[in-house]
């Protein structure tokens, strides 16, 4: 018989933390400078040069800490990781070893299979490496130092997932922890998050762990999903024929469905850890970790909670509002001001959604205002537009934020009220139209659509589409 | 000498190092790591359990920067360190990823 295997799977995720300097000098962590533009003599290595901590990246550290369980450890240092790469220039990146920020966390993750705990052995604080870019018509290579020095949390949870969903799932619960508290906008596309795959395998009851290797390059769920199936087949497959699996780095290509070992036996894995002599150890008092308590937002736990309670939203509104910040703080704010939660909520999840899919936002792109929006649904509520009327009214606001009851106003968008015009509208329509009007007559229900279509064009659009659907049965039946 | 330097380590601490170092200078090497090794062995003659290991010299602690931008472009400056420049950025042999 086939022997089982169980897949035994942990996580590294660096997530990038949205500070506006790096983490030890003054240099601007913006996105999209120049070349070198941001960098100085701290995060180049010049000698001589003195790293200091920017006090907002303990803070976010032990914010993420305190928000997923963790023990922060009062006394903590910063360690040197020696290792010599052209994007680390000072042939040693600064990061925590001995004594990291926090310890043994825990989230709850749920999946089909019910809840369960995953550990989290470790956030340490670090800094980013420089960008590398390779110019393959001169055959070398290029440095940006723009990125060294961006402060960097690493998250380093217990081998303690055992599927791909689990995986997925904890990367989600720490996305919207982390989002929740405004220290990264965790994009994995765009590496404000970026997870490793520690993985190996066991036959189903064994009680010690299999050789595990470490997968990178993993820009998706759906490769991190992907990767991990590859993963598993490769070590069973190498265990089934005899082989071992070694211990090793792989960088995953998703397109091939394959991975290979990165490194090679020249450069050893020995990063010769000590304490960075630069930096002075930091002390955690309890005025401190209280201060970051209470300043603890709500999460997205209980929001959802709350959605239900105070606004009587349907579970699936409340699961799509709450899947983004953004989207939340732009729901509750509109609701403040028009009162009106399931009319906000259908224009977020339907005009919104459709808009940032189609144009490839996310909720924390979008530019109109929470007062607009409560505009745009007042003006519908009141029939002073109709409903196509609103979408088009929509698209303008989604792209230029602009104020819905003025632009109603200066494009003349109002509906016509004027149940004189709207009838003489409805006579000509009926008097050129004879074949729909007999259609209809004849028990084709459909050609009254053809006729409020045609009574509508005639409005320009301005009607309400209900009256004249109430107006041309009155003088057809 | 207490501390032999092998020849598998000497070849080693060079890889860590990115050095090539030639047959005498290996020898010289070993010679001066083991001597090194067995001035710090002299460590050892102390009792240090209990004894926190230090980091520091000074008794300083909590020294933060405020999350306030204050450098400017000095990519000028800075480049002027690199053994050679193209396109504003630092040009190294190539590297494989």
């Amino acid at each position: 018989m086939a022997k089982q295997y169980e897949t035994v799977i942990g996580l590294e995720v660096h997530v990038e933390l949205a500070t506006k300097t790096k983490i030890f000098c003054g240099c601007s962590t913006a996105f999209g400078g120049a070349p070198n533009t941001h960098t100085c003599p701290v995060c180049t290595g010049m000698p001589g040069s003195l790293p200091v901590l920017n006090k907002k990246v303990l803070e976010y550290a032990v914010a993420v800490g305190l928000a997923t369980n963790c023990d922060i450890t009062r006394v903590c240092k910063f360690d040197r990781k020696n290792y010599f790469y052209p994007d680390n220039p000072q042939n040693y990146q600064i990061s925590q070893l001995y004594l990291p920020i926090c310890r043994n966390g825990c989230v709850e993750i749920e999946t089909a299979d019910g809840k369960k705990n995953v550990g989290i052995h470790e956030i340490h604080m670090e800094e980013d490496a420089g960008k590398l870019i390779h110019d393959d018509w001169a055959d070398r290579t290029l440095v940006d130092y723009n990125r060294s020095g961006v402060p960097l949390i690493e998250i380093v949870s217990e081998p303690d997932m055992r599927s791909a969903e689990e995986v997925i799932a904890y990367l989600e619960k720490l996305r919207m922890r982390i989002q929740y508290l405004g220290v990264s906008d965790c994009k994995l596309q765009e590496g404000s998050m970026r997870a490793d795959v520690n993985l190996s395998v066991r036959e189903v009851g064994a009680a010690e762990y299999g050789t595990r290797t470490e997968m990178k390059n993993l820009n998706s769920f759906k490769a991190i999903s992907h990767a991990i199936s590859c993963e598993r087949e490769r070590q069973i497959d190498l265990l089934e024929a005899g082989k071992k699996v070694i211990q090793e780095t792989r960088h995953f290509d998703d397109n091939k469905g394959e991975s290979y070992p990165m490194r090679s036996k020249e450069d050893a894995q020995d990063y010769r850890y000590f304490p960075d002599p630069d930096l002075v150890p930091v002390y955690v008092d309890d005025m401190f970790l209280q201060e970051i308590k209470d300043r603890e937002p709500e999460f997205r736990e209980a929001k959802m909670l709350r959605y239900e309670r105070e606004y009587g939203l349907p579970a699936y509104d409340i699961e799509i509002l709450t899947g983004e910040k953004a989207l939340a703080d732009l729901f509750e704010a509109t609701t403040a001001i028009c009162g009106k939660p399931k009319l906000v909520s259908n224009w977020l999840m339907g005009e919104t959604l459709r808009l940032c899919r189609e144009k490839n936002m996310d909720a924390s792109d979008l530019r109109f205002s929470p007062d607009n929006l409560a505009k745009l649904i007042d003006l519908t509520e009141t029939k002073t537009i109709n409903g196509s009327v609103a979408k088009e009214v929509f698209e303008v606001m989604f792209e230029e934020n602009i104020d819905p009851a003025a632009y109603v106003e200066e494009k003349g968008l109002k509906t016509v009220g004027d149940e004189g015009l709207l009838r003489k509208t409805v006579e000509e329509v009926l008097a050129a139209n004879p074949q729909s009007v007999s259609d209809y007559k004849g028990g084709k229900q459909k050609a009254i659509g053809f006729l409020v279509g045609q009574t509508m064009k005639a409005m320009k659009g301005k009607a309400d589409p209900a009256m004249v659907n109430q107006l041309l049965r009155e003088y057809l039946d | 000498m207490a501390n032999i330097i092998s020849d598998e380590t000497i070849e080693y601490v060079s890889i860590l190092a990115k050095l090539e170092l030639s047959d005498e200078q290996k020898e010289a090497a070993k010679k001066d790591m083991g001597r090194m090794l067995d001035y710090i062995d002299k460590l050892n003659e102390l009792d240090t359990s209990g004894v926190e290991p230090m980091s520091h010299v000074f008794p300083v602690r909590n020294v933060f920067r405020e999350d306030v931008v204050t450098n400017r472009d000095e990519s000028e400056q800075i480049l002027k360190n690199a053994p050679e420049e193209q396109d504003n950025m630092f040009v190294v042999p190539r590297t494989f990823e």
